[in-house]
């Protein structure tokens, strides 16, 4: 069960990390697996042509044996996770036809995977980008570690994809060299052709394709020169832009399979809750009622199980729908039926009263606290909050005679395949994931629960079952980001800056999700804003305090980072208002002169990179501040009412930094009129899906600062739609302005470093405007 | 249950729907048109947002019995070609980030520029505020309306 606890969390731990496919800046082996009988068993699309299999996170060997493997037939068909062996984590090819395909492993939830991955493999290939194709890999090991989340896929596979690209341009232009008898460097790939350079003469990729399946993989083949990228760095249209707007894409629910039924789920309210009795008579009257069946409860520790409860199975969704809303059951609350929000508020808060674990400590704060005659103290509270994705969970799940077959909107294929597996007691191997588009993941989908249910059900009735949850399911069995209390407390020197710095949190751990007794916030965790604290006060301290769990907790877009990020970043500017001084300016000298920042080797997580590639630059951060600063017009007169706050985090390898301007009326409504932000994430592969990533991270982090509340009573959620939960809408969003800096450092994260600035650089923007200072979240005055 | 007739993109169609069933589950799952979305359920978020007599209406709480007659439109009839005004500004502008509601805005905003060719911000900011998107799109939404609005008022 731990390995999907690991499967999250070494994604985040930079010593394990770096033995997984793709860590950071890793090598990888390219092979040409053309001519090898088994590709017709292993790639969807049959055909002749150069193919090519990339390999990464393993040893040189460990890549040649892997080929040896595959040519003696080991390796047919899916692969579990963990089943030994490697295979090509990407697969590239060109048709005769000239047509490139590429065997994208990432899941698509919006934030431009499949797009991001083609165009650095057609930057190198040097091909014509209307002849790229992206096929969806299913669930397989074979494509490596494809958990899409921790906003990793481009900074794990940028430098593969460049060699795959790179390799496969190397073997067309020898091809071709070949052919016209001249020497290899007189040949160049470009626009999907190769040019003779002494005759101009050319031959398109296509017609090169047979030739180069038949050579050796070059010893050499260099990568571009950054400076020469026409693709990367250069906006590319999302490859499903049209798909979408015509309403041809397809999601989790959209699929159809011959004798497909329909099915929807009356789960127990509380988390560990069971069904005590139930009538289903008015349900099986409705007309297209098929069957209802009774789900068992699910056990502790909850890692990925069905919550269990009762199913509509029918002909069609309403009537699914109607059936469940015809259900009498009466549950048995569990050992979490107690759970109240207001009541864990108060443990919270109490938790953080006390010392807890120490995490990170430099100097001595207690004492630098004990003596300072001036101090500051502030708490912080962060509510639970849901994913909200638009597409709620749905799929589809066909289990027959040899198998299971799923086609799931999952973040997670291969967790998925391992989880419907174990619940149906096949082997991994047994069950095909296809991968949809997802409508909206935000960490949410990681989960297969949903999926897993889908299969149960699908055994159960003997038939395809398309699952479909409403939107109270997904609000009310949502694996929540974790509700949070924070006490902040600094002692000041007669400069105005903290002498000593002592930081509490308590929050209920994702480890809870997988393991029993866990107490409070792991390691892990804390790295993500809390750990990674950039300032520089002599006398520093963390401390993780206890919050056991009584819901399922789960990561939500940008995790940890949300509740730390507001609090530290509240915090700092509380305390540069204490000290009368000019936030932004605060900020910078708390953070100190530009330096790469070395505290990692305590343990906690450097979003799983090695950090002599990728460095905690503080210059950095400066940089964006600064920037952001700039753009919003710091310093610079506003309309009466009207203030600016600042806030800046750096998480999954990327630096934000965002200043939001707003005002409050005297209904105490608050009314954003502009957001800046400013992101350096190293190299950027698709300036606009970057700059659609802050923007929809900006939106995100209004939504839960403006909204976002999940409450519990009587250990079930309060809340159940957009009504209750509502997130952000059109006439709430300001324009948001975005400034990506020009950066050829390593490709950082992009999916949810937008989000952690935005909650504190709002609240202190209140601040500034009306003197009353935010400490609790969602915003209300 | 009854037998409905109504036009779904120009197309006759007689369902044997059930009763009380809304037309987003007669859309998709008797007449497979899966280009219009659930979000919510209960006219909460626009996600499901189709054209009825040219209007833009929540599909999710139509009921498909009370539409006999009905002229309704879904993204799929939008334009036969995907080249609607606001499919070309959508596409252009790189409005989708996970794209499903994307239908749904597009709707919604079809019927806002039939009947007002040139929305100014504040008017596309009250008639497209009923539609969500947890991925933020909306500065592009409002970027793309006006997109479409330019458009249409080149190709008059």
């Amino acid at each position: 069960m731990s390995r999907h606890a690991d499967d999250f969390f070494l994604a985040l731990d930079a010593a394990e990390d770096d033995a997984r496919p793709g860590a950071g800046d890793a090598a990888a082996w390219v092979r040409n697996l053309s001519r090898r009988d088994f590709v017709k068993g292993t790639l969807a699309v049959v055909g002749s042509g150069m193919v090519l299999g990339v390999f990464v996170g393993c040893s040189e060997e460990e890549a040649n044996q892997a080929v040896m493997d595959m040519i003696s037939g080991a390796t047919h068909g899916p692969r579990a996770p963990g089943e030994g062996g490697f295979e090509p984590n990407v697969w590239v090819r060109i048709f005769p036809s000239g047509d490139v395909e590429i065997t994208n492993s990432r899941s698509e939830m919006g934030q431009g995977a499949r797009t991001a991955m083609a165009v650095i493999v057609a930057e190198e290939l040097e091909a014509d980008w209307a002849r790229v194709k992206v096929v969806q890999a299913p669930g397989d090991a074979r494509y490596g570690d494809q958990n899409t989340d921790g906003s990793r896929s481009v900074r794990n596979l940028y430098t593969p994809l460049r060699q795959a690209g790179a390799v496969a341009r190397r073997m067309l232009e020898q091809a071709a060299a070949d052919q016209w008898g001249v020497p290899v460097e007189e040949c160049r790939g470009r626009g999907h052709q190769v040019t003779h350079a002494g005759t101009g003469r050319t031959l398109g990729y296509g017609e090169l394709a047979e030739a180069a399946s038949a050579l050796p993989v070059p010893e050499e083949s260099p990568l571009k020169d950054p400076g020469d990228f026409r693709y990367i760095g250069h906006t590319v249209a999302v490859l499903d832009g049209q798909d979408i707007a015509t309403g041809r894409a397809v999601f989790g629910a959209d699929v159809s399979v011959p004798g497909m039924v329909y099915a929807c789920i009356q789960r127990s309210p509380v988390v560990g809750g069971s069904v005590a009795s139930m009538d289903d008579t008015q349900t099986r009257a409705v007309p297209g009622v098929m069957d209802v069946v009774t789900l068992p409860a699910l056990s502790f520790p909850v890692v990925f199980q069905p919550i269990g409860g009762v199913a509509v199975v029918a002909s069609n969704t309403w009537a699914a729908l109607e059936g469940r809303r015809r259900l009498s059951v009466e549950w048995r609350a569990g050992p979490n039926g107690g759970h109240e929000s207001g009541a864990y508020r108060r443990d919270l808060e109490a938790s953080v009263d006390a010392p807890g674990r120490v995490a990170r400590s430099e100097g001595d704060a207690d004492a630098a606290l004990a003596a300072a005659s001036s101090k500051l103290e502030a708490r912080y509270y962060v509510p639970y909050l849901a994913h909200a994705p638009m597409e709620p969970p749905a799929c589809v799940a066909s289990v027959h005679e040899n198998g299971c077959e799923v086609w799931a909107p999952t973040q997670d294929p291969q967790t998925a395949q391992a989880m419907v597996a174990m619940a149906l007691g096949m082997q991994p191997q047994q069950v095909l994931v296809h991968v949809t588009l997802l409508g909206g993941g935000f960490g949410r989908k990681s989960k297969p629960d949903f999926i897993v249910e889908a299969a149960l059900l699908s055994r159960a009735v003997a038939a395809p079952v398309k699952l479909q949850w409403t939107r109270e399911d997904e609000i009310r069995h949502g694996y929540y980001h974790a509700v949070s209390a924070q006490k902040l407390e600094a002692a000041l020197g007669d400069d105005g800056m903290p002498t000593a710095w002592r930081h509490r949190t308590a929050f209920p751990s994702i480890m809870s999700t997988f393991a029993p007794g866990v107490a409070g916030p792991s390691d892990d965790e804390l790295g993500l804003g809390a750990f990674s604290v950039p300032f520089q006060i002599p006398n520093l301290k963390l401390e993780a305090c206890d919050a056991p769990a009584h819901v399922r907790i789960g990561w939500l877009r940008s995790v940890s980072n949300i509740h730390h990020s507001f609090a530290v970043n509240s915090f700092a500017d509380e305390l540069a208002h204490a000290a009368g001084r000019d936030p932004k300016e605060y900020l910078l000298d708390l953070i100190g002169p530009p330096r790469v920042l070395d505290l990692y080797d305590g343990g906690a997580s450097a979003y799983g990179v090695d950090t002599t590639v990728y460095r905690y630059d503080t210059g950095r951060l400066r940089n964006v501040i600064e920037r952001a600063a700039a753009a919003s017009g710091w310093g610079t007169p506003l309309p009466e009412g009207r203030a600016r706050g600042i806030a800046a985090h750096y998480s999954f390898v990327t630096y934000v930094a965002q200043v939001v301007e707003v005002s409050v009326d005297d209904q105490g409504r608050v009314r954003v009129h502009r957001v800046d932000c400013v992101c350096d994430c190293g190299q950027v592969v698709n300036p606009d899906r970057v700059r659609a990533q802050m923007e929809g991270g900006v939106v995100f982090g209004l939504s839960l600062a403006l909204h976002g509340e999940i409450t519990m009573a009587a250990g079930a959620t309060v809340q159940g739609n957009f009504n209750d939960y509502p997130i952000l809408r059109l006439n709430e969003t300001p324009p948001i302005y975005v400034e990506l800096v020009d950066s050829a450092e390593v490709p950082t994260g992009v999916g949810e470093p937008g989000v952690p600035p935005l909650a504190p650089a709002l609240a202190n923007a209140i601040f500034a405007a009306t003197g009353r200072r935010v400490r609790d979240l969602p915003i209300r005055l | 249950m009854p037998d409905v007739t109504l036009r779904v993109n120009g197309e006759e169609r007689t369902l044997d729907v059930p009763e009380g069933m809304p037309l987003l589950w007669a859309l998709r799952d008797l007449l497979g048109l899966t280009g219009t979305k659930y979000g919510c359920g209960v006219a909460l978020c626009g996600t499901c947002t189709v054209l009825v007599n040219g209007e833009a209406q929540r599909s999710c709480v139509l009921p498909t019995e009370a539409l006999a007659g009905a002229e309704v439109v879904t993204i799929e009839g939008l334009s036969p070609q995907g080249a609607h005004a606001l499919q070309q500004a959508w596409v252009e502008l790189n409005v989708p980030q996970c794209g499903y509601c994307q239908a749904g805005q597009i709707m919604n905003a079809a019927a806002i520029l039939a009947s007002n060719p040139n929305p100014t911000d504040q008017e596309i900011d009250q008639a497209q505020s009923g539609n969500l998107c947890r991925c933020g799109t909306y500065p592009r939404i409002r970027a793309a309306i006006r997109r479409a609005a330019e458009i249409q008022g080149g190709a008059r």
